[in-house]
């Protein structure tokens, strides 16, 4: 690994994922001297990847939103015509159907609007015409995000649209869970980005899963001359005055650069920053954390009658996305099948997948020891598991046992540990930072905290901060 | 430079940038935006790209000047002159 003591460079990304990585090929793409920092010695952060025994995994995809094919205009196709990539190298295949199951509610929805339409005429029919006008009004205020949206709670919006509180519920479940970092709530900036999102442009998975996307967007940052180091984070923000003065690598070694972008985080990022006190940091951290179940199992899971591609589950009348009280909630959450996407013939998973998501309590996992955590794990796996075949058409859970070929499983300790993630925080802090400034004039924020969050949304961040900042200023 | 070599090169510049767009039958006094689907983040980089390959700098006031091939062509000619 080379030193980089004493090296300039015109900018400096920390962070290879997804944000990270679009940062880094619009400035490169630009001439920009780019160095491009990664703690792990794997890219992808929130959506990384990893192998065990043979046996590949994404981190956190379940889908990737924006699909809208072949709309100019659509998020998925900016994004493409930015990074100079073509729509096809992703490999996107479209969802089947989903749906969303609110206390034994259930509203079926596609990447084509018109089947929730017909499940909310059938289901309720005064709220039809509500529900179309607020998906005009979704769509014009997505063209022009408002600044003011983002302090105003979207539980204070949604009534002005939709009469029936309990609709209200079961819509917003999806947008919390994919994702909201606020408990039970959401801004209405936020709404509107994940309504449009999900619901208007669609879920689509790469049919070769994150690897693919990971690995054209780190070569296309490569071809441009991009720099990269693994297993180098940054220990430290030295400032002078209102900028940054120079970085100091976990390696000891110190760089500068006119300008830093981080996607870690805007907390984690102030906190390399040795002039920003304690406090107002522990209050922006998010909440909000997850376990995920994955089951490997033989065969297509549609062969159980498994067809739909995601699930969301709420049991009860009242929201239950909060961070639960004990260690687990399976109040709610979502269960996805990652073969359930469109995918043509010799494309697809060789085997069955089933993903099933609950909300965790970090401070609880982090409290427990080594044999606990174990233990905790395993009695987790199989309440999830349990929970989704609940929600599943029914599957004897001893066959389902002996057609189960492997399981993985992660905790909040498990994101915080390899994304450096406050509190395993996917959807990052509490309050997020639109315009991506700081208290330093040349640190920017990118990803998650800024607002714009998902495999889609952190791209659309990185290129949207790298734009602004540094490329839009003419010095 | 002549105004009809400027139009030649946004229009390349366009073919880069939007690859997916089809600039055969481009009215040069129609807005660019009417005609084809570009908002202002491919504004931004057809900006970037005359700095990156030609070395002019169209600051942000003038953006407006680029709207279509027409007054690109006006716009953009005594810069590309200067360069010589």
């Amino acid at each position: 690994m080379n030193k980089t003591e004493g090296e300039h460079f015109d900018v400096v990304v920390i962070g290879a994922g997804m944000s990270g990585l679009a940062a880094g090929i619009r400035l490169a793409l630009f001439g920009k001297k780019v160095l491009l920092l990664e703690r792990h010695n794997v890219i992808g952060g929130l959506n990384s990847f990893y192998s065990i025994n043979g046996r590949k995994y994404d981190v956190g995809l379940h889908a990737m939103t924006n699909y809208a094919p072949g709309v100019k205009s659509g998020s998925l196709n900016k994004i493409f015509r930015q990074l100079r990539i073509g729509a096809e190298e992703f490999k996107l295949r479209p969802q089947r159907q989903s749906r969303i199951v609110f206390n034994g509610c259930s509203l079926g929805f596609s990447n084509d609007i018109d089947l929730l339409k017909t499940e909310i005429g059938e289901k309720f029919p005064l709220q039809v015409d509500a529900f179309c006008n607020l998906c005009e009004v979704v769509d014009s205020e997505f063209r022009v995000i408002l600044p003011g949206g983002w302090d105003v709670s979207a539980l204070e919006i949604l009534p002005q649209y939709i009469s029936d509180p309990f609709l209200i519920k079961i819509l917003l479940l999806p947008l919390l869970y994919y994702g909201s970092s606020q408990e039970n709530d959401i801004s209405w900036n936020q709404f509107v980005v994940l309504f449009k999102s999900i619901f208007l442009e669609g879920l689509a998975r790469p049919c070769e899963g994150i690897r693919l996307i990971l690995r054209i967007l780190k070569d296309r940052y490569k071809s441009l001359g991009g720099v990269r180091r693994m297993k180098c984070g940054v220990r430290q923000i030295r400032t002078r005055g209102d900028g940054v003065d120079s970085l100091v690598l976990d390696d000891g070694s110190v760089i500068t650069a006119d300008h830093v972008i981080s996607s870690i985080g805007y907390p984690e990022t102030l906190r390399l920053c040795l002039d920003r006190s304690g406090v107002e940091l522990e209050e922006n951290v998010g909440k909000l954390s997850f376990v995920e179940t994955i089951t490997v199992m033989k065969g297509e899971p549609r062969a159980l009658g498994w067809e739909e591609t995601i699930i969301f589950f709420n049991d009860t009348a009242h929201l239950e996305y909060r961070c639960p009280d004990g260690l687990v909630s399976t109040n709610s959450g979502v269960i996805c099948i990652p073969n359930n996407y469109d995918y043509g013939d010799l494309e697809g998973l060789e085997e069955g997948y089933l993903r099933i998501t609950a909300l965790a309590s970090y401070d609880l996992w982090s409290s427990l020891n080594e044999e606990e955590y174990r233990e905790q794990k395993e009695i987790a796996f199989n309440k999830l598991q349990g929970k989704a075949l609940e929600y599943l058409p029914f599957v004897d859970s001893g066959y389902f046992k002996e057609i189960t070929l492997a399981c993985d499983m992660f905790t909040p300790r498990t994101i915080a540990r390899y994304t450096g993630r406050l509190g395993g925080a996917v959807y990052g802090a509490i309050h997020k930072n639109f315009t991506g400034e700081t208290h330093l004039k040349n640190l920017y924020i990118c990803g998650t905290d800024q607002g714009f969050l998902g495999v889609t949304g952190s791209m659309m961040s990185g290129i949207a901060m790298a734009n602004k900042h540094v490329l839009a200023r003419f010095e | 430079m002549t105004h009809q070599k400027v139009k030649e090169i946004i229009i390349e510049i366009i073919s880069n940038i939007a690859p997916d767009e089809d600039l055969s039958d481009i009215k040069s006094h129609v807005p660019l935006r009417d005609q084809l689907d570009l908002d202002s983040m491919d504004f931004l980089d057809i900006v970037m790209e005359l700095r990156k390959r030609h070395n002019i700098e169209v600051p942000e006031a003038d953006y407006p000047r680029l709207a279509s091939l027409d007054s690109c062509a006006e716009y953009l000619s005594p810069k590309f002159a200067s360069n010589f």
